[in-house]
């Protein structure tokens, strides 16, 4: 892989760091009036998802990482992998519970998923922006409440608990924003 | 690359006009106050010795001395205005381009406008005061703030900056938490340096424009040690929200002690492992004849303007920053 110099920092690149690829988040370049220039970079690290701060001196050389994203249908599991399949090649691929992780509650079959790979391996899972899922269980709630000001927890068929509006009722399939995991609508069947 | 779109400016019309205008009002100010503007050559067979500070260079071929020749872009017209000084003994000012070897970034433009000027008389705290009048203009601030670095470090990391052993500030350091990469080479000047970039510069200047002032005597530049503290030096940077605005000093008059710091400069070059820079003997020959006392300053126009008009990326202010040049 490329080593990229700090001139070429910006967000998006993917680095290597403490043997851990990363993505550039921010990168500011800072030259005091004395004193050497440095760069402070801001770096989510794509294994742990840790966000840090990390500073560079100006003109040093890191290690490029070789991550890209693919977009993948989820098909199922088998108790240890999650797997994937390319919808136009047909190419299968199996993600670890560790590549998934708390996404696990938003997979559903057939839905096209972003999976990041690092040298050609999953390591993360994310999941389409809305998910439709059906719900296996909530507290009956008032017919008359429209504005859905209350709100009642209401468990997913993948487990996944989210706050509904008191109508909402278990069987119903309801469209979930799986970056906040807040309710959006009813979906009609 | 070129794209369809990249022959185009950065800057919107109004900022163009906002910049000539802010021309203007400078010009004006130091007309009434009888300060001469002055025009000194952007090419010059010499540059600075500075460490951190690196100069474009291009090859003359046309000189008289029957060898290709190194001339050097500015970096501050300093050494050329000082030398208009030792002759006429009379304050002057350049509002024009520098050129820095470094990079781009929110603040910053290889090549920016400076404004730098010299006042005969004054010492640097007379030349704060006048700086405070000209921002009163050009960024309606009422007033300005004084600290001491020393203060500025006690303040706000309870640390001597002046007395405190390389381990205690080491100690700091390692609090505050500054994730170093593994190639980053650290002293004690440096641990300094970083700690005012992210623990203090954001905490001062943020209401009213703040200087800085009595920098420790290693990094004293071209300005005189203090008469009654020389561990310090009469330097002087002013910090306004988030920005390095302008550096100043109470100018040092002595050549022998002049030369003696750009050799020094060069020896820390040797060490850093960079190039070694020539010295400016006809400056140091300036001197030498006798430079007036005299304060001076170089404050970055392009910042000022963004901060006039709120603007947060320095592209704003500048028809076509290096990317597009």
């Amino acid at each position: 892989m490329a080593n990229f110099s700090t001139n070429e920092f910006k967000a998006g690149l993917k680095i290597m760091l403490d043997g851990e690829p990363c993505n550039i988040l921010e990168n500011e370049y800072v030259k005091p009036g004395k004193g050497q220039a440095f760069n402070r970079v801001k770096i989510r690290k794509l294994i742990s998802g840790k966000v840090l701060e990390k500073t560079f001196r100006s003109g040093e050389s890191v290690e490029g990482a070789d991550v890209m994203d693919t977009e993948l249908a989820y098909l199922y599991t088998d108790g240890e992998f999650y797997h994937f399949m390319n919808n136009e090649t047909f190419e299968q691929i199996g993600a670890d519970e560790k590549a998934v992780g708390e996404n696990v509650k938003w997979l559903v079959e057939n839905d096209v998923c972003t999976i990041t790979l690092w040298n050609g391996n999953p390591i993360t899972v994310t999941p389409p922006n809305f998910v439709e899922l059906e719900i296996t269980e909530t507290d009956p709630g008032l017919k008359g409440d429209t504005a859905g000001t209350g709100g009642k927890p209401a468990t997913l068929s993948t487990g996944a608990v989210v706050r509904v509006p008191l109508f909402v009722q278990t069987g119903e399939v309801i469209r979930v924003d799986t970056r906040t995991g807040d309710y959006v609508s009813r979906v009609q069947k | 690359m070129t794209t369809q779109t990249d022959w185009q400016p950065t800057a919107s019309l109004q900022a163009l006009r906002q910049r000539a205008q802010l021309y203007n009002e400078i010009r004006q100010f130091f007309a009434a106050r009888d300060v001469l503007e002055v025009d000194t050559p952007s090419l010059s067979h010499s540059t600075v010795t500075d460490v951190f500070i690196e100069g474009f260079s291009t090859t003359f071929e046309h000189g008289d001395r029957g060898h290709n020749e190194t001339l050097y872009l500015q970096t501050s017209p300093e050494f050329a205005l000082k030398r208009l000084l030792a002759c006429y003994q009379t304050s002057v000012f350049q509002m024009s381009k520098a050129f820095r070897h470094e990079g781009f970034g929110r603040w910053h433009n290889p090549e920016f406008t400076m404004l730098e000027w010299y006042r005969v008389g004054l010492d640097h705290h007379g030349l704060m005061d006048e700086i405070s009048e000209l921002l009163a203009v050009v960024l309606e601030v009422e007033k300005t703030e004084r600290m001491t670095y020393q203060q500025a470090f006690i303040q706000y990391l309870d640390i001597d900056p002046l007395a405190d052993t390389t381990q205690r500030i080491a100690e700091v350091f390692n609090q505050c938490e500054i994730n170093l990469s593994d190639e980053y080479p650290i002293d004690h000047d440096g641990m300094l340096q970083l700690l005012f970039s992210y623990q203090i510069e954001p905490k001062i200047g943020q209401h009213w424009p703040c200087f800085i002032y009595d920098y420790p005597a290693s990094q004293s530049s071209l300005a005189k040690l203090n008469a009654n503290d020389p561990r310090v030096a009469d330097r002087f940077e002013l910090y306004y929200k988030g920005a390095e605005l302008a550096n100043g000093f109470n100018e040092l008059q002595n050549a022998d002690e002049q030369r003696k710091r750009f050799e020094h400069d060069n020896r820390l070059r040797r060490t850093f492992r960079f190039t070694e820079k020539p010295v400016d003997e006809r400056f140091l020959a300036a001197l030498q004849a006798g430079l007036p006392a005299c304060a001076g300053v170089a404050m970055g126009i392009d910042r000022i303007l963004m901060l006039r008009h709120g603007y947060t990326h320095i592209e704003q202010v500048i028809a076509f920053p290096v990317e597009r040049a």
